[in-house]
């Protein structure tokens, strides 16, 4: 294995579950003063450990609720861990959630510069790539209409286009792709695919296990908020369908 | 330290586009656009000039421009705190999904304000002009008391912008106090007329001595006194400290209470 890129170490996440909200200074006074301000602990994440090399492609499996949105926010630096820490040594692109950042009232053209800059992706380059970004959402003749008018097909196809115009050290892929038509998971998987032959590593989350053995080689299990398995992608779909 | 310059260049492309977003939208299929932020500051005037000046008879000189000076700058900060206070909660969908360094939200909509500010200043000139007011070579330094007022409103947004994710009751409470704050400010009448205790408040409130300052250089040609400049930076300084450090210490609870 190469150098690491990933490096969480020991990570837990705890959230705080307050039994009734608390959103203003009057009620908070006043529990406070009864001794009442009530919440459980939560962990979403206890010490998960482990290393990514660069170029590897790594899958998150687990039910819903095991923490594996948790744990990509983390690593995308959205959420600080409680204990615990998250080294990154390169450019992240999060795909947590396609076209977030987008602007309803702004046209197609406009929220490409805005979604770039909220990547992090310098204006010179999106104005370079913007007939790749046109041709591979194919949204050609809607670049100049108001993205409230899109459909979520269309939203999801400029939301991946952006995200992935230019190719980052790790990208980090949510459940994306289970929006669009057939073919546009095909693009996208193609993308990828090609994006980890360019040397990217990738984290990626997917409730299709045929999904995640078509693009990682290894996998992490997990099971509320456990590791239970780190291993070679097979083995653990095997032991995820066992569950 | 110059880890936050980096990432403030390496970021400094966003604040650009949050800053045009906010303009494009605010005047997006308005017939007369941007010429917005020129017309309502002098209707503004227009409407509070007749009133003032027949029903009240507050004896000022040049009262247009007087009120105008007040005005501009008032407004701004009534706007950029407000808008800079909701910044964060507006754009909770995103703080959830990406990392942006947070601040630059507050930030943006201050920027964005302060382009409104510069545009409400064509105006301003407009009437100097119209009134005959006799211009003197200091109106040349009215980007001190502007910069006076953008520092103080960003650290007072950052503050706001903080607290209301924790205490949504500030957002209902500003709103009073900025109505109070607006009366404790001499945009329409002169400091003069009040009386003792009331006028010691007025008199520390920081946008005050900004105004007097641009009042001073557009108005009666005088940079003023360097104690009120001097009271002007301490004011900016304390509300920046504030902001830093309330942001600072409150920023990653944001994603968990949003």
């Amino acid at each position: 294995m190469s150098d690491t890129i990933i490096n969480v170490n020991d990570v837990s996440v705890m959230f705080r579950l307050y039994r009734e909200r608390m959103d203003s200074l009057k009620e908070l006074a006043i529990k406070k003063v009864k001794g009442q301000v009530a919440y459980d602990e939560f962990w979403a994440l206890n010490h998960i450990d482990f290393q990514v090399g660069r170029g590897e492609a790594v899958g998150l499996v687990g039910k819903n609720g095991s923490g594996k949105s948790t744990l990509l926010k983390t690593i995308a630096g959205v959420l600080k861990p409680t204990l615990g820490s998250v080294t990154i040594s390169g450019t992240v692109a999060p795909m947590i959630e396609l076209g977030a950042g987008f602007d309803m009232d702004l046209t197609a053209t406009e929220n490409v510069f805005l979604n770039g800059a909220i990547l992090g992706y310098p204006k010179e380059m999106l104005q370079e790539n913007m007939q790749r970004i046109i041709d591979f959402s194919e949204l050609g003749q809607f670049m100049d209409v108001p993205i409230k008018n899109f459909s979520s097909g269309m939203f999801a196809r400029l939301g991946f286009a952006v995200a992935t115009i230019y190719t980052p050290d790790i990208l980090i892929v949510d459940e994306i792709l289970s929006v669009g038509d057939w073919q546009f998971q095909q693009k996208c998987q193609r993308r990828i695919q090609e994006m980890l032959e360019q040397g990217t590593t990738l984290m990626f989350v997917s409730h299709s296990m045929s999904q995640v053995k078509e693009v990682c080689s290894r996998a992490i299990l997990l099971h509320h908020g456990n590791l239970i398995l780190d291993d070679d992608v097979n083995t653990v779909c095997r032991v995820y369908n066992t569950l | 330290m110059s880890t936050y310059i980096h990432n403030f260049l390496a970021y400094k492309e966003l604040l650009k586009e949050l800053v045009r977003r906010d303009i494009k939208i605010k005047y997006r299929r308005s017939f007369l656009g941007i010429l917005w932020s020129v017309l309502n500051p002098l209707g503004m005037m227009i409407i509070m000039t007749i009133v003032f000046s027949s029903v009240f008879r507050a004896n000022i000189e040049n009262f247009p421009v007087y009120l105008m000076c007040g005005q501009v700058i008032f407004n701004f900060y009534n706007e950029a705190s407000n808008m800079a206070m909701s910044s964060i909660l507006g754009n909770a969908s995103l703080i959830k999904k990406v990392y942006v360094p947070k601040y630059f939200f507050p930030m943006s909509k201050v920027c964005s304000c302060c382009v409104n500010l510069l545009t409400s200043f064509i105006a301003l000139m407009i009437v100097v002009v119209v009134t005959g007011t006799k211009i003197s070579w200091t109106i040349l330094f009215f980007l001190i008391p502007i910069l006076y007022v953008f520092v103080f409103s960003l650290g007072m947004g950052l503050l706001l912008s903080a607290l209301v994710v924790s205490f949504r009751d500030l957002q209902h409470l500003y709103g009073i106090l900025i109505t109070g704050w607006l009366y404790l400010t001499p945009i329409f009448y002169p400091v003069e007329i009040l009386p003792g205790w009331v006028r010691t408040i007025v008199e520390l409130n920081p946008l005050t001595n900004i105004i007097t300052i641009l009042r001073g250089m557009v108005m009666y040609g005088t940079l003023s006194e360097p104690m009120l400049h001097i009271k002007c930076i301490i004011a900016c300084i304390l509300a920046m400290a504030a902001g830093l450090y309330v942001f600072y210490k409150q920023q990653d609870t944001f994603i968990l209470k949003v």
